[in-house]
């Protein structure tokens, strides 16, 4: 039995959502980091799948009577890309200024078990946490001056 | 002159993206002075921008809402490429309405912001630019697409926003924000792709006419990706089972940064007025209306929205700090205006609209007020424990007493008079009651939550610990009580806001007349519209007409 390319393609998409939203739910940002990307690339793909898959067809324009693959999908995916580009950079370098401050990769910023960031922003910090914060001020109460 | 007049006119709907974007623009080349730029003339200088722009800004909004209050529906088609193949900006009544309380919120906010927290971290006043053109952005189109880019506008500067000031708090909270939005954002291009495989537009009008018109299975997927959008829309709400990262992120955020965050949770009840209650609202006229993806999101909606009210509710009863409790009441609120929404008809639209102007002022001012308070208390800043007696107390205490009412909505203040047209417009629907419990118990909560606030504020004072604090500066005072005042206006303009309103939501109720606007020079909307795409170009249909 031959696979069909619709098959083939859906299935694709749905292993690398299902990859991503497994590593999405890690508890280490590296993962979470990469998670997303899969994700995005998934929902990428999707984007351009439901233009319909075309096989023989041009691109953008063609004579008339000929097939003509959807072009619009391929617009909005290149805007899609773009966007995910921005948001990746964005979300690695608050990864990694998130691992400097609280010295863990952890996404509640501390390790499981360890005594965990005051829960109230405005309170004194807690002695004995994992990493001194570099130069952060306590949140709140700042600004009323 | 005159010809600058009509190229005002013209262009007006275009104005609020623009403006914002050219002052980024003009602040990024400009520079902030560096990490540590406070007093330094930059910084003055980018002040006075902001808070320049800020003034036109409203000052647009104010034409945008005249014009629309006049009737017309101003549609902007961007490089004349007519509508549904070309990208529209549309304003009607609602548009216009959410530009100019976008505009009434930032502009105090702004003057709060430049008391002191804007020198707190770098390209503040850029940032909130950005916030601003995005918001605006999303209020303005007619085109789903375009509302997905200018949601990630918004967004982006809203993580760095939200992460304003610094701290470790901050960046833990700021990281499971950004995870959770950008999660978000991948449902949302799921939601369009497959609405547009479906349909063959995302053109808004164009989608109102044609998801009646979807029936047998590709109603279904279609109600999928409705359900798919209402789970994105309904997560920058805040609604129900997805409203528990509001107040970490808001009460971790800077008193500015919250208050403007206030206008962006409204972003989220738009996009479901809009797409929900708009597009996936109107019933097929012919048989068959049960097969069409037609109100898919109205049976879910009002419980959602009693729930999330409910929620946010007894957030604010166990909430420690002050940020904290305002940020459950913008639950709260939200939950009372999705519900509004939920009940499907023009008289209840009319309510959501009035009530969420009402809570989007009087939250953001809390939120301010909230800071002004913390910081006169010495080292408990806003937790609600007793402790040194703050500087201010009756100008202070009197802000929050009218805010504290006007939320809980006891009368004359305007909250009254959105839950007044809320329960009026849910007698006779089969969910009234629920409605009328859980609103006016929701009230009632609302108010034991700010009474006991404010009584461990203003009351239960330490006479031991030194007081020491100095009053609050007039400029941030004058933030906060133009947010409180714009709102207790809404009560005494009470008349016209409601017209106002009214007509709002009738508008959004006549699909017809907004298809035959956005779609006009097509002529002919009703043969002419797109099609899911088949890959066969014939030389008649096409791009050329």
């Amino acid at each position: 039995m031959m696979l069909s390319m619709e098959f083939l393609v859906a299935s694709g998409i749905g292993w690398v959502t299902a990859c991503g939203l497994w590593l999405l739910l890690r508890g280490r940002s590296f993962p979470v980091v990469l998670g997303l990307a899969l994700l995005g690339y998934a929902v990428n793909v999707f984007i351009f799948a439901m233009g319909r898959l075309w096989i023989n067809a041009q691109p953008i324009l063609g004579d008339v009577g000929a097939t003509v693959a959807d072009p619009l999908p391929q617009a909005l995916v290149l805007t899609a890309i773009v966007i995910g580009f921005a948001t990746t950079g964005f979300i690695i370098e608050l990864a990694l200024r998130s691992r400097a401050d609280s010295g863990t990769d952890h996404v509640d910023g501390h390790e499981p078990g360890q005594p965990g960031q005051p829960g109230q922003p405005g309170q004194p910090g807690q002695p004995g946490q994992l990493g001194d914060a570099t130069g952060g001020q306590p949140a709140g109460g700042e600004g009323g001056r | 002159m005159n010809a600058l007049l009509d190229a005002l006119r013209l262009h007006l709907p275009v104005l609020p993206v623009l403006l914002p974007v050219a002052t980024a623009i003009l602040l990024l080349l400009l520079g902030d002075g560096g990490s540590r730029g406070h007093g330094r003339h930059q910084l003055l200088t980018a002040r006075r921008i902001a808070l320049v722009s800020g003034l036109i800004g409203l000052g647009v909004a104010v034409l945008l809402v005249l014009q629309a209050d006049a009737g017309v529906l101003a549609v902007y088609r961007l490089g004349e490429w007519p509508a549904p193949y070309g990208i529209v900006l549309v304003v009607d009544r609602l548009s216009a309405m959410m530009v100019a309380l976008t505009a009434l919120v930032a502009l105090p906010v702004l003057l709060y912001a430049c008391g002191g927290w804007d020198a707190q971290g770098r390209h503040f006043h850029a940032l909130f630019q950005f916030q601003l053109m995005g918001l605006n952005g999303a209020f303005v189109t007619g085109d789903l697409f375009n509302l997905f880019v200018f949601f990630e506008v918004l967004l982006i500067a809203s993580y760095v926003l939200m992460m304003h000031g610094g701290g470790k708090e901050r960046l833990r909270v700021g990281l499971h924000y950004v995870v959770l939005n950008l999660a978000a954002s991948a449902l949302f291009l799921i939601g369009v792709a497959l609405i547009y495989a479906l349909t063959g537009t995302l053109n808004l009008a164009d989608l109102a006419l044609r998801v009646p018109q979807v029936t047998g299975p590709d109603a279904t997927v279609l109600g999928a990706a409705a359900m798919v959008l209402l789970v994105v829309f309904g997560f920058k709400a805040a609604l129900a089972p997805m409203s528990l990262w509001l107040p970490a992120t808001y009460a971790a955020s800077s008193a500015p940064v919250a208050a403007l965050f206030a206008i962006m949770t409204k972003v989220g009840v738009y996009a479901i007025l809009r797409v929900h209650g708009v597009v996936f609202g109107d019933v097929a006229p012919a048989a068959g209306a049960a097969a069409s993806a037609a109100l898919v999101a109205q049976p879910m909606l009002l419980p959602l929205g009693l729930l999330t009210s409910i929620t946010g509710v007894i957030g604010a009863l166990a909430a420690q700090t002050l940020a904290r409790l305002v940020a459950w009441l913008t639950v709260a609120s939200v939950g009372t205006v999705l519900a509004a929404l939920g009940l499907y008809g023009e008289s209840a639209w009319s309510a959501a609209l009035f009530y969420m102007a009402h809570s989007t002022l009087i939250v953001a001012g809390l939120f301010l007020l909230a800071e002004l308070v913390g910081a006169q208390r010495g080292l408990a800043g806003g937790n609600l424990e007793p402790a040194s007696p703050v500087a201010q107390p009756a100008l202070l205490g009197t802000l929050l007493l009218l805010a504290a009412a006007s939320s809980a909505g006891l009368p004359p203040l305007p909250g009254f008079i959105g839950k007044l047209m809320l329960l009026q417009a849910s007698s006779g629907h089969a969910w009234g009651p629920a409605v009328w419990t859980v609103v006016l118990s929701v009230g009632f909560f609302t108010l034991i939550g700010l009474a006991r606030a404010g009584s461990l504020l203003f009351w239960q004072v330490r006479q031991d610990l030194p007081s020491g604090a100095s009053g609050a500066s007039p400029r941030l005072l004058a933030a906060t009580v133009s947010l409180v005042a714009a709102s207790v206006a809404l009560s005494v303009w009470a008349a016209p806001v409601m017209r106002y309103t009214e007509a709002a939501a009738r508008q959004l109720a006549d699909r017809a007349g907004y298809a035959a606007a956005v779609l006009a020079p097509a002529a002919g909307v009703s043969t002419d519209t797109t099609q899911p795409y088949t890959g066969r170009r014939t030389p008649a249909a096409g791009e050329r007409r």
